[in-house]
């Protein structure tokens, strides 16, 4: 499995949930004790390790807020 | 650590001013990162509409344009036929296209103007607050239509890309959804092979990309993902409507 990372622009995140529905790792949740600027629970990664680079979430977001990295 | 998605140079830093959830939001990112591929980001014109995409003058990182509602097409024919080394494009919903614009852009395909028209089709009036719209489907409940609409009071949905399939005009022509990434990246592949077809100078092309609007719909972003799959693709099929060879030349 390709080892993947996600980095957040968590001032632009809008809490919709569509990351979170599309990952097939089942790694993202709203943390319900953080908010951003805008007032919005923003979305972390619960286990960093299990994220297989696919990009899914990235490629949902409808605010360009994250950024997906893989090892090679 | 290589990057395998970042936020694409088509699009500018200004945060989105759509509801948390809006596939408004993926459509520009799809048609951003598609004029960013092609190289044509210098010399892209992009036409903004009247509608919750009014500002995506603002968001675009290409030069834009803002026309009176629905006159996006005889806009876009203007500058076009002025500067035909551009690459023009219209971002237009489906009040602002099928229903005040439908005129505008119905004969601007039959002159099979050079250029791309993106068609968002979310079944209703989002701006405004929930209106319905032209597309809106029988039995759906909107802010004007609380019993949901009816056939015998409103008539049916309007069909766009069935309607403009017909037009001698118009060279390609593609339904897609952006309910999940496999369909988003599909709606990547149809925005870009627009483009390229402009570039070709082909003739009119569109993409009609059915959408969401949770808010108005009164359903989370997921469910109104999954409304779009259950509901809107059986009324609205996606898939290839029209590709014509040159037209032009």
């Amino acid at each position: 499995m390709p080892k993947g990372k996600t980095t957040f622009a968590y001032e632009k995140c809008k809490g919709c949930l569509l990351c979170v529905a599309v990952c097939p790792q089942k790694i993202l949740y709203q943390d319900m004790t953080t908010l951003n600027r805008a007032g919005y629970n923003i979305i972390k990664v619960s286990e960093p390790d299990k994220c297989i680079g696919c990009a899914f979430c990235a490629i949902m977001c409808p605010d360009s807020v994250i950024t997906v990295g893989v090892e090679k | 650590m290589e990057v395998k998605y970042a936020k694409t140079k088509g699009l500018t830093d200004k945060p989105l001013t759509y509801c948390p959830g809006c596939t408004h939001g993926i459509v520009h990112k799809l048609v951003a990162e598609a004029l960013d591929e092609l190289g044509l980001l210098g010399e892209a014109v992009g036409i903004a509409s009247v509608g919750c995409s009014v500002f995506s003058y603002e968001f675009f990182n290409c030069d834009m344009q803002q026309a009176p509602h629905g006159r996006a097409c005889a806009e876009a024919t203007g500058i076009k036929r002025v500067r035909p080394d551009l690459t023009v494009f219209t971002y237009q919903g489906d009040g602002d296209l099928a229903s005040i614009g439908i005129a505008e852009t119905i004969h601007a395909a039959n002159r099979g103007e050079n250029i791309t028209v993106i068609f968002i089709n979310n079944a209703i009036y989002g701006m405004t607050g929930g209106q319905m719209a032209p597309t809106t489907l029988i039995g759906q409940r909107t802010t004007t239509s609380q019993g949901g609409r009816t056939l015998a009071q409103h008539g049916n949905p309007i069909k766009i890309s069935e309607i403009f399939a017909q037009i001698e005009g118009v060279a390609y022509l593609e339904r897609v959804a952006t309910f999940n990434p496999k369909q988003v990246l599909n709606a990547k592949k149809a925005i870009k092979k627009a483009f390229t077809y402009q570039k070709e100078k082909r003739g009119f092309t569109m993409i009609e990309v059915l959408s969401t609007c949770p808010v108005n719909w009164g359903m989370t972003p997921i469910d109104a993902l999954e409304w779009v799959k259950t509901s809107m693709t059986p009324i609205y099929p996606l898939g290839l409507f029209k590709d014509k060879g040159d037209f032009h030349e």
